[in-house]
């Protein structure tokens, strides 16, 4: 009798300690990679999660923005269930940081020599008080300008290397009935033209002072205003019909010829492979006209949870997601470049590598700038301010000295 | 016993509902108005700072566009949709022959979505692909119809949208209005000899100021939530110049992490409505006491 009972004692200790062993990595990740070529890429990181003996379990929320998956985000961290990843960019990565709900990645940074592996400036955002809390995934560039080739070479013209020259170019493309700026009336994209215009009329340190350092004098200054009447002519340059349409809908007017050129960030390089076009052939992708880079940087932030399966799991995502592998055969599918320095670029297309080279320089020589546009140089509520404004001046006939007094007291009033 | 227990036994059923629109409610409300004076911006604080929100709220050429907005579109919205319904109710009383159809053609739009209201009616205006088209296509090469793309007319869009849905719903609700007028008062108004006209606008019209009461607060309270409709129709309009306080606190809340912007203008939203909810409350409840 003795005996029995105490062989059911050993058994159900047994069992018992079996259910805490250590179950390997885990990580339950938040993101809003839902469409089609970015979908492709989570699932890329996925399998080599797995591959390395870890259990991915998805979070997934739609809306392109991310505004859903940041409100999913917000209700898991206030009921304090916080996920192991998400997808968190910019300096919303320091404000989750200033909550205290993030995680140390210094040792896997160390451990991986993320300070010689990733250019200078995205590496700060990458920490939370010097150390090391989110794991950079991407570059997209955002200051591209893209042609139809066939249209350019039958109105005679180059890629504009000044302002001045795109200026005549449109000219000279209103003159053929063509229309020069493919453009979507959506605050983004106003945001993403004025930032563009900004860098090239400004310079890089210019826009590092107005939009990075929120300067005043910047804001209020004549360069400003300068941008915003280039913003007036551009204005000129769109077709009526230009408000509320889609990005992606503009870049399929520059595909069939019925506008010449569009202004948005590297992603519009997938709608023209999707539609069999070939760069350097049928369409041409450059710089916007002045000095500078201005990136978008995608990333994963680690919370702070507790277990040492999850810890582990987070470690191994970001070892994983800065690793070259992953980094190639993600990027090769979402159209950005590596923000792993000397990763092999064989298998990337022309404008990927030319994005790349200009990628070093610009870091070499202090241009590499974020984007104030897509969230990369302010928090929203001061983003959100800015881009009012110049969505209210170019979708009306404000004066540029009113639209730099405008922008210079949104500031001033965003917390 | 039995007797006593029975007479609490309606309050112990609405007990559940009551306590749950109590908490989800009014308790998330005083939150609300409570977050419109601390300075939280992604997630909530809790410590009061004052009015700086409401400052703030006042001096954003956004938020008074919003405003702006929704008096234009409010009081549009409620006189067209009221009128336009009223008219096609004293029409459909005629005791005309295909009644039923017509009615159900009137009163369908209300059936759909604002969204699907919105999207369609946007294609519809759109001036490449819609009306202007349409009618250029006809062959009147400078019909000009761009109010969608307009920064000073997209606001009417909205409203033509609005009324839309709505008109057949305030049709509705005047045609049973007009259907429990008593009729002898009517017949003897005929045998006087008093023109149709003055019977409508002096004996119908002055006996169904209940319905019209009802048409208005329903009406007000489908214009103030219009968040959805501007969504789909113009997304905000050329650059914010649709945008209404629904919207702008949705852009601050959950777009931008500004939670104490958004509180504020949420507060102010409830302070509107309550304005105009209140002294109605204030005199149905003293005519029924008095």
């Amino acid at each position: 009798m003795r005996q029995i009972i105490l062989g059911i004692v050993a058994a159900v200790t047994t069992f018992i300690n079996a259910g805490t062993v250590f179950a390997g990595p885990e990580a339950e990740v938040l993101h809003w990679w839902t469409s089609g070529g970015e979908a492709r890429s989570a699932a890329a990181l996925v399998a080599e999660f797995e591959a390395n003996g870890g259990t991915w379990q998805d979070m997934p929320v739609a809306g392109g923005g991310g505004d859903a998956a940041m409100q999913a985000l917000r209700a898991r961290v206030l009921s304090g269930n916080a996920p192991t990843a998400a997808q968190i960019k910019g300096p919303s990565i320091q404000e989750w940081y200033s909550q205290g709900v993030l995680a140390d990645l210094d040792d896997v940074a160390k451990a991986e020599g993320w300070d010689a592996l990733l250019p200078e400036s995205i590496a700060n955002h990458m920490k939370c008080g010097g150390k090391y809390c989110a794991a950079p995934v991407n570059v997209h560039r955002v200051d591209w300008i893209w042609a139809n080739a066939d249209v350019l070479a039958r109105a005679g013209l180059d890629m504009p290397t000044s302002w001045a020259e795109f200026n005549s170019a449109a000219k000279t493309l209103l003159g053929m009935g063509i229309i020069p700026l493919a453009h979507g009336g959506q605050a983004w994209q106003d945001a993403t033209v004025f930032e563009t215009v900004a860098l090239g009329v400004g310079g890089p340190e210019f826009f590092h002072k107005a939009f990075v350092e929120l300067d005043m004098t910047a804001l209020g200054s004549d360069t400003m205003e300068a941008v915003f009447d280039q913003m007036r002519i551009m204005r000129s340059f769109v077709d009526p019909n230009f408000s509320g349409r889609d990005w992606n809908l503009a870049t399929a007017m520059v595909i069939n010829g019925e506008a010449a050129f569009q202004i948005m960030g590297d992603w519009a390089k997938g709608e023209f492979t999707a539609a069999g076009k070939s760069p350097g052939k049928d369409f041409l992708c450059a710089s916007t006209p002045g000095a500078g880079y201005l990136y978008n940087v995608d990333s994963f932030a680690m919370f702070a949870v507790k277990g040492a399966d999850k810890i582990a799991g987070q470690k191994l995502l970001a070892k994983l997601v800065v690793g070259e592998s992953f980094q190639t055969v993600f990027n090769l599918n979402k159209g950005s470049i590596p923000a792993r320095i000397g990763t092999p670029l064989d298998k990337f297309d022309y404008c990927a590598r030319q994005s790349a080279y200009d990628m070093e320089v610009a870091s070499g020589n202090g241009s590499l700038l974020p984007s104030y546009a897509h969230g990369m140089a302010l928090r929203g509520a001061q983003a959100g301010a800015i881009t009012d404004v110049v969505t209210n001046h170019f979708n009306s006939d404000m004066k540029s000295s009113d639209a730099v007094k405008a922008l210079v007291a949104a500031v001033k009033d965003s917390l | 016993m039995f007797t006593r227990f029975e007479k609490q036994i309606p309050k112990i059923v609405l007990a559940p509902s009551f306590s749950a629109v109590l908490i989800f409610v009014y308790a998330f409300m005083a939150w609300t108005v409570y977050i419109a004076f601390t300075k939280s911006t992604i997630m909530p604080m809790y410590k009061l700072n004052g009015v700086l929100q409401f400052g703030r709220l006042s001096r954003s050429p956004r938020w008074e566009t919003a405003i702006e907005n929704l008096f234009i579109f409010g009081i549009l919205f409620i006189a067209i949709s009221t009128v336009l319904g009223l008219l096609l109710a004293i029409l459909l009383d005629q005791r005309i022959r295909s009644e039923g159809a017509l009615r159900s053609i009137f009163l369908y739009p209300m059936a759909l979505s604002f969204i699907v209201t919105g999207t369609a009616w946007k294609w519809i205006l759109n001036p490449g692909t819609g009306i202007e088209a349409f009618v250029r296509s006809w062959g009147f090469s400078s019909f000009k119809f761009d109010w969608l793309v307009n920064p000073d007319f997209a606001i009417y869009t909205i409203v033509i949208a609005g009324v839309w849905q709505s008109a057949g719903f305030v049709m509705a609700l005047f045609l049973a209005g007009l259907r429990s007028v008593n009729q002898e008062i009517i017949y003897a108004a005929m045998v006087d000899g008093i023109s149709t006209r003055r019977i409508y606008t002096k004996i119908i019209l002055p006996s169904m100021a209940p319905v019209f009461m009802s048409a208005v607060i329903v009406l007000s309270h489908l214009a103030i939530k219009s968040f959805d409709l501007v969504v789909a129709l113009t997304g905000g309009g050329p650059g914010y110049q649709t945008d209404l306080p629904a919207t702008f606190m949705y852009a601050m809340a959950f777009s931008r992490g500004d939670l104490g912007q958004a509180a504020a203008s949420a507060t102010v939203m409830l302070m509107t409505v309550v304005a105009i909810i209140v002294p109605y409350l204030y005199s149905e409840l003293r005519s029924k006491n008095g």
